[in-house]
């Protein structure tokens, strides 16, 4: 049901919420960009709805909140191990349509590609999500182009207007504290999306294993620097390494845990005895875009990539992930 | 009637005397090689009007225009005064000109305005020292640079201003990518190293250059709020003993650089040669004169070092290029 409050009922709200609720949302960390005066917009927690960066796109996604950059599986001594207990508060994660279908993608990798993983789990059934409508398109984004510019399966849908709150709430539990506030009138609130992005991509409908011969690897791969940031800021990309860890003091305690990992990175591949799969940055890059936009899509039926357009917006190099499928789409033709 | 002009007056004044006989240059100084397009336009109008159509761009950062005929100074100067309020320079008396030639015009490199590896401001903090110290005859140079790169050379000045920052480590954001690490070691002094899969900084060795930072594909590292910086002292060059400037401070702040700064000309004030030839004397010389401990005292009177700031306690300077004088 929609609703339009107050802003003094909608900070009320926030307030009940943030007593049920770790609210996590893209923030501005000032100055702490790449380059010095620059600032970062990724997420955090936030403490009032004016802390949310409502305009711009988050240069790093939500899934950091779901799946964090690094997290202890258990503690080990000699003789048993320990699972650190979950989160005990619910949490509440702001984001755009774009990644709500990007959590769709992360579900399916966790939860419905073989055993579901614990630890996405117990996040995961704890979680709800607030979408942040989109105006306007961002700069790199082709949500459009990738069916993913209206999502619909939202808890709460939250925009903030000159002198009143916009609200859609399906979720019965968040309503009740919503009308909990008072003064709410009732109103059809349809969440904003972009008719349009600058940036339109036609994925190739033809892929296969002999496109891998196409050139286009080569020519990107030669350019790319294996950074991995196209990786870390995507909000679909799941790989992660594990990493154990000795206590310098004690050597025979200590801790698993997983991180993320990036396909561009050296040592994604690395095996025993030393060898490793995908030694050139063509290989990677291949592998990278045949996952975001083939082999995913032929196990479970529709894309991986939903066209946020972190990884064009991020890349010191200037390759565009966007131009690079759009040229392979024309190839085929 | 014979051309009559003071030649001591106009150098200060900011005017050449050129090689041919009644024929000068009016030099322009642009603090921090930092200027609004539309001052290249009040250039070209005196070059047209009073000179030869010739502007040659100078080694630190100004424009000389050449050609001009010395009685014309006045009316020159007169042009001047747009560029010289859009550049904001200290003034005694508006339609004069520059006041001073002295102290040369502080540089700067491009700094963070464009940069990607600059840590600071360079034009607004050569400004704000612009603002301290002009008018001023002393010969100080002075230069600002955003990085260890140096692109600036304000080694070869009496104050090198070399921009810093103090690289702080989120663990928890970390990946083990090892991208600060090969930064590190392949651009800069080699100073981080892999413990357990995170990141461990060696304070003694990082030059604080930011390499790491905009390294990191994930915000582990970023920069310190507080910007810090290296300052050089007298470097040099010229035709007696050419020499690099020595770190004298390393993670220090603006305000202590602006007092020492302040605080050297009443140094130099105190003990410049009385005979010194144009009442110009680098410097450095004046330190080997009178000791380095003499000049800490001075530098670094009325100064609260932050507790992080590294302090030189005695400074060598390597012997550079000497050319020995019967």
């Amino acid at each position: 049901m929609g609703y339009q409050i107050s802003r003094a009922a909608a900070d009320a709200f926030f307030g009940r919420l943030q007593s049920q609720f770790c609210i996590y949302a893209p923030r501005v960390y000032e100055r702490d960009g790449c380059f010095s005066d620059t600032d970062v917009i990724r997420y955090g927690e936030v403490h009032s709805l004016d802390e949310i960066e409502w305009n711009r796109r988050s240069d790093y996604s939500f899934k950091e909140i779901l799946f964090p950059v690094r997290e202890t599986l258990f503690y080990f001594t000699e003789e048993e191990t320990s699972v650190p207990s979950g989160n005990e508060k619910k949490l509440l994660i702001f984001l755009r349509s774009c990644d709500l279908y990007a959590l769709k993608r992360l579900d399916a990798i966790y939860l419905q590609n073989g055993p579901e993983d614990f630890y996405y789990r117990r996040r995961r059934d704890n979680a709800r999500f607030v979408l942040m409508g989109c105006p306007e398109s961002c700069g790199t984004g082709f949500c459009v182009s990738m069916g993913t510019s209206r999502a619909e399966d939202y808890d709460l849908y939250l925009k903030i207007t000159q002198d009143s709150v916009l609200a859609d709430c399906p979720n019965g539990e968040l309503e009740a504290i919503l009308l909990a506030q008072g003064n709410a009138e009732q109103l059809h609130v349809v969440p904003d999306s972009p008719a349009s992005n600058p940036e339109k991509v036609t994925l190739p409908a033809n892929l296969s294993v002999s496109s891998f011969s196409s050139p286009l690897w080569e020519e990107y791969g030669n350019r790319c620097i294996g950074c991995g940031r196209c990786n870390f800021v995507c909000p679909t990309c799941t790989c992660f390494t594990m990493q154990d860890i000795h206590y310098q003091d004690n050597g025979k305690v200590g801790e698993r845990r997983r991180v993320w990992a990036s396909c561009q990175v050296d040592g994604f591949t690395d095996i025993a005895g030393g060898g490793s799969f995908r030694k050139k940055q063509s290989e990677r890059m291949r592998f990278k875009v045949m996952h975001k936009i083939y082999d995913f899509q032929k196990r479970f039926g529709y894309p991986m990539c939903v066209g946020c357009g972190r990884c064009d917006s991020v890349c010191p190099e200037y390759i565009s992930y966007v131009n690079l499928i759009n040229r392979l789409e024309k190839e085929e033709a | 009637m014979g051309l009559d002009i003071n030649i001591k007056k106009a150098k200060k004044n900011a005017f050449r005397i050129s090689k041919e006989r009644g024929i000068g240059a009016s030099r322009i100084r642009v603090p921090g090689g930092y200027l609004k397009a539309e001052i290249l336009g009040m250039v070209q109008e005196i070059a047209e009007k009073y000179g030869n159509g010739i502007v040659h761009l100078t080694t630190r950062q100004g424009f000389e225009i050449e050609g001009i005929r010395l009685e014309d100074m006045d009316k020159i100067n007169e042009m001047l005064q747009p560029i010289i309020e859009l550049l904001d320079i200290n003034q005694t008396e508006k339609g004069t000109g520059y006041p001073a030639s002295g102290t040369r015009n502080i540089t700067a490199c491009i700094g963070n305005n464009v940069c990607p590896f600059a840590n600071y401001n360079t034009a607004e903090f050569a400004k704000r020292v612009e603002k301290e110290v002009f008018p001023n005859d002393l010969h100080f140079k002075i230069a600002f640079t955003g990085c260890s790169n140096d692109c600036a050379k304000v080694r070869m000045h009496d104050f090198g201003i070399i921009g810093m920052t103090m690289p702080q480590y989120d663990p928890s954001r970390c990946v083990s990518c090892q991208a600060c690490i090969k930064g590190c070691r392949s651009l800069s002094v080699d100073a981080l190293r892999m413990e357990n899969y995170s990141i461990v900084r060696d304070e003694e060795k990082c030059i604080g250059c930011g390499v790491c930072i905009t390294k990191c594909p994930n915000r582990a590292l970023t920069r310190s709020k507080k910007k810090y910086y290296k300052l050089t002292i007298m470097g040099r060059t010229g035709k007696k003993n050419p020499r690099l400037g020595e770190d004298f401070l390393i993670w220090t702040d603006e305000d202590t650089i602006v007092k020492i700064i302040l605080n050297t000309y009443r140094f130099v004030k105190q003990y410049i040669d009385p005979n010194a030839p144009g009442g110009k004397e680098h410097i450095g010389y004046i330190i080997d004169r009178v000791g380095f401990e003499e000049y800490k005292k001075w530098a670094l009177e009325g100064v609260e070092l932050l507790p992080e700031t590294k302090i030189r306690d005695c400074i060598y300077w390597s012997n550079g290029i000497r050319f020995d004088r019967p």
